[in-house]
Order: structure tokens, then sequence, then C-alpha cells
């Protein structure tokens, strides 16, 4: 089989995790790999755990099943912990991001005996004093950049600089929230 | 210059159809297909396409609508899913014996009940015998491609039939991947200008549609649609040879991968072909001699090509997304072993039903499948040839 990096995202309906997945997705097409970025489907309400997927190779991919054993799980909202199996099928030379204050030996506990890496950030308090709202999912992108290496600092900053620039012509204030919330992020993340 | 980009299923074949820039696209929305007519509406509204967009209140007057255009001698295009489809149902009739190319992205999801959004093959395997060609796409490229040369298939005009591009709902229609597109230019070109031998509003050359037609005719003319329906498999395979010349993209009546000297086969259409392709290089890297028949054309089925591509296996599988309901296997389990009969001896042939409602297909459930037919080889027995793969039973 090909290579390919697998990623998992968990999240609640409305805090943008397919969107994160997709935007993960996109950042690694502009390095010039194969990417799939998708949700699991279900019934789509406000708050209902769901996941996201995204898929990065360097040869076109063609499984077109969810994930089952990824390499990078991203938790978007801690409180998934308590409900959902996030560590299930995880790889143990991969590693987990939870969105928490909390360090990653105070997370542990609650991840059901996972023994590889364990990373945290807060990205909540990132995007509160950076974009000045709760939009966790950029500071979450930079995270997993970071922790999985599929590409590199610079390259996803400058990335994101076009991909903002061109999303928000007319609002530049929330490009700058952005950059300065994905920067922070890549030097906030613990445990790696 | 083919421009890389990354585009779910439905956007691709949104840009497809506002590239072809159609007469009329009448549509009504319906998960999965939804986002099609959304963002061709979206191009209808920013002025860059001509195309006269209604909004019609049901499936079966979308389809209405696309008749009525088409047979006044316009291009009309449209897009549904499941239980609109269903709905379209008696017009599907309509549109393919009056010999009109209609276009149609049919994102394939179960029908209800119970009720579910979700993919498998049972909309569009119903539709297999309204009379319009139906063409098969694993993934967001395929499903742009095939939509462009549906519209050239269908009005070839020793074809002059409709055709739906089927593509797999939300699998395909709503994942973000990888895909090249053609150049608005280069799909103007390949699908040119359409000029319909005959129409309603040729005032020099008048004519009527659907009169009744009585014991007298009825029987000779469904004996003729019957007749372009078979002849159609050169033009579907000519017009993939211009679309390769342009896009260096081959496609053929089906895909066969790593069947050359395969002794284990699985028969397979749309998303779940891309998994299993994995699934015979793994085995292949361990000495199995596995291979995949992927079904792009589905109607009309090609009968001599397929036999003879599977002739040489001991045993295949043949998988559908669809069951029938009769405790005799799923629609293309029953289309192949009737092509193989008195064609071919010693194949041993088993049916799996999977993926029904969008239960999802892993590489493992794959698998199975593939030890099952290497059991098969191995024992010279097959122990059941109904099967459903991947379902709780008991």
């Amino acid at each position: 089989m090909s290579k390919v990096v697998e990623v998992r995202w968990h999240g609640r309906g409305g805090q943008g995790a397919k969107t994160a997945s997709e935007l993960l997705a996109a950042a690694a097409f502009n390095t010039g790999k194969y990417v799939q970025g998708f949700p699991e489907y279900g019934p789509e309400r406000m708050g209902a755990p769901i996941a996201a997927f995204t898929r990065i190779s360097d040869e076109q991919i063609r499984i077109h099943s969810n994930i089952y054993e990824p390499n990078f799980v991203v938790v978007i909202d801690e409180t998934l912990l308590d409900c959902v199996n996030v560590t299930a099928g995880l790889k143990e030379d991969g590693a987990i991001i939870v969105n928490t204050s909390k360090t990653p030996d105070e997370i542990k506990p609650s991840l059901e005996g996972y023994k590889g890496k364990v990373c945290t950030i807060d990205a909540r308090t990132i995007a509160e004093e950076c974009i000045g709202r709760n939009i966790p999912n950029t500071p979450m992108l930079a995270a997993i950049i970071k922790v999985s290496g599929v590409m590199s600092d610079d390259e996803f900053f400058n990335d994101m600089e076009d991909s903002l620039k061109k999303k928000f012509a007319n609002k530049p204030q929330v490009i700058d929230g952005n950059m300065k919330a994905i920067k922070r992020a890549v030097s906030e993340v613990n445990g790696i | 210059m083919a421009i890389r980009d990354k585009l779910s299923g439905n956007e691709a074949v949104s840009i497809a159809m506002k590239q072809i820039n159609p007469d009329v696209v009448a549509a009504y929305p319906i998960t999965p297909s939804t986002e099609v007519p959304q963002y061709f509406s979206q191009y209808a509204a920013d002025g860059l396409v001509d195309t006269e967009f209604v909004a019609v209140e049901s499936e079966h007057s979308a389809m209405s609508a696309c008749i009525g255009a088409q047979a006044a001698g316009g291009r009309s295009m449209t897009a549904t899913s499941a239980q609109g489809l269903a709905l379209m149902w008696e017009m599907l009739y309509i549109a393919s014996s009056y010999r009109l190319p209609i276009t149609m992205a049919t994102i394939n999801r179960a029908l209800s009940g119970p009720i579910n959004i979700h993919c498998d093959h049972s909309d569009s395997m119903g539709a297999r015998d309204s009379g319009w060609i139906q063409i098969y796409s694993e993934n967001n490229q395929e499903a742009y491609d095939n939509f462009i040369q549906a519209v050239r298939i269908g009005e070839h005009p020793d074809v002059m039939l409709p055709v739906m591009d089927c593509f797999d709902g939300f699998i395909t229609s709503h994942k973000v991947e990888n895909i090249l597109l053609m150049e608005d230019e280069e799909v103007k070109k390949f699908v040119g200008k359409y000029n319909p031998p005959y129409h309603l509003m040729d005032k020099a050359n008048p004519m009527s549609m659907g009169p009744l037609s009585l014991p007298m005719y009825y029987f000779e003319s469904k004996r003729q649609q019957a007749e372009v329906m078979k002849n159609c498999i050169k033009v579907i395979e000519e017009v993939a040879a211009d679309f390769e010349k342009v896009t260096g993209r081959k496609y053929g009546l089906f895909e066969e991968y790593k069947m050359d000297d395969a002794e284990v086969a699985i028969v397979i259409i749309n998303s779940t072909a891309g998994t299993a392709k994995e699934v015979v290089d793994k085995l292949r890297s361990q000495g199995v001699k596995a291979g995949l028949l992927k079904i792009r054309v589905y109607r009309p089925f090609p009968v001599e090509q397929i036999v003879k591509a599977l002739s040489g296996c001991k045993a295949i599988a043949v998988m559908d997304r669809a069951d029938s309901m009769n405790g005799a296997g799923g629609p293309l389990f029953t289309d192949v072993t009737s092509a193989m009969y008195g064609r071919v001896e010693g194949v041993k042939a088993i049916n799996y039903i999977y993926g029904l409602g969008g239960r999802d297909v892993k590489v493992d459930d794959i698998e199975v499948v593939y030890n099952e037919l290497l059991e098969i080889v191995k024992t010279g027995k097959v122990k059941e040839v109904f099967n459903y793969l991947g379902v709780r039973e008991g």
C-alpha cells in the first residue's frame, strides 16, 4: 500500500472539524500532495460529536473508506474525552493533540491507556486572544501541522497567508488575527 | 493545459456543467445531489453561463422540464439522488423513448425505507431498464470526465439517448480530492454545439413527439430503441478515444486492474473499486494472482467484452451495492452470470451484497471476499453463492 498520513478529527457539530479537515487537506495540496478531506456525515446536530478525516500522500489516494487506524488524532473539544473513544485504532508511533489548558500528563488518564505521544494546546485561549472569538480550528490546524511535520512552519505560514488574503480581502483584521493565532499555536504545543 | 485543483465530486460536476454551458438546467434539491444545482444556480446568477436555470417544485417536474427543453432543440441537464430519481421514474422512460439526450448526474443514495441519506446503488440500479445509458464513476475525476463525455455520447446522431453519470453519494460527492480540470475552451470544443437532427421548434420540418402508439407500432419503436442501445457501445469507445487525445486520461467500457493473469477477481462498481485496488496490490505483493474489473458502462451492458475479460479467472466475486430482494443475487451478479452462461465454462461465481445505506467498506472487508475466492480455488467448492458483506446477522 502507498504511504499515506491519516488524520482523524473529533469535534462537536458547529466547531469546524469538517472545515479543519479540509483546510489541512488544502494546505498539503498546495505543497504538491495528493489529499482527501471529508467528514463522517451523521444527523449533523449542533453540539453532537462528529468525526472528520484527512489523508495526505505523495501518490494518488484510492482508498475510500473512513479512517480506522490514524497516524494522528486531533480533539477540538476536550469534553469529548468523556464520551468518545478518541484513541481507537490510533497508531502508537503517532500522536494525539487535545485542545485543553491542561498538560499532557494531566490528560493522559482520560486516554484509555494510549501509549503514544500526547500533545496539548490551549487553542481556546489562543483563539480568544488573537482572533477575539473562540474559533479553535485554525490554532488546532497549526498544531497538527507542527506535530505531524507534513510541511514546514514557513510553508504553512505562507500558504495560510495566501489563502486568508484571498478569502478575506475585505476584512484585513481577520487575516492578522488568524496569522497571529497560527504563529503562536506552533510555539505553544505541549508534549512534542 | 490541465488545471490542478482540489474539489468534491459535486463541485467538479457543477464546474463541468458551467464549462458546457447548457441551454437549460432544471433541478430540485435532494441530498446528496443538492450541491450540483446549488453551485450551478450561483454560476447562473453571476452571469457566468447563458443557461436558463429552472427551480422546479419536484423531481418529476425537473425531468419534465428537461424533456420539454430538449424536445424544443435545447441541451438540458439535471442532477438527483434516491427518492428524487424514484419520483422521476415515469419521465425517465419518456426521455429515452423520445430519444432526448438529456445529461443527468445521479448521485447514488439508498432508497427509503428505512429513510437513509447515504450511499448505495438501489436508486440507479432500479433505473437500469429505463433506456438511459448508465456510466459509473469511481471518484471525483471520473465523475467530471464522464459527465463531459456523457454529453458527446448522448448527442451523437447514432445514439440520441439520455445519459446518467452515476457516482457515490457523500463518498464521492462530498469528499474533497485532487482533480485535473480541463480548460473551459477545451470542454466547449470537446462537447461541441448541439445540433439535434429533429426538434419541435423546427418550422421547416414539423413533427409531433409522444403520439399514441398502439399494438400496431409500439413494439417496433421499442425494438428500435433496444437496437440503438446495443449499437452505442461503439460511440462510447470513440468518445473515450477522443477524450484521451485531449486529456491523456484513458477510459474503456470497464477498467481491468491487474486482470492479465488474474485467477481470482472481483467485479465492482464505483468508489469501493479504489479501496479494492489497494487490496489487489497487497495480494499481488504476496504472490496472489488477484485482479479487479470495474464496470464503467453498465447500460448498455458490454456482454462479450466482460465475458472475455473474466474468462481466464478460476473464481470471481460480483459485488452489488443494491439488493434485488429476489433471493437470487443483486443486479450486477445476475447480469454478469447470465452473460457468462453458454459463453464460458468453469469460472466459479459468487455474489456479495455490500455497503447498503452507506455501511462503510473497509480494506478488511474486501480481504474477506478475496480470501473466500482463494478458498474456492483451493477446494473447488462454493459454500454459498449469495453472500452479504459487513452486515450483522442473527
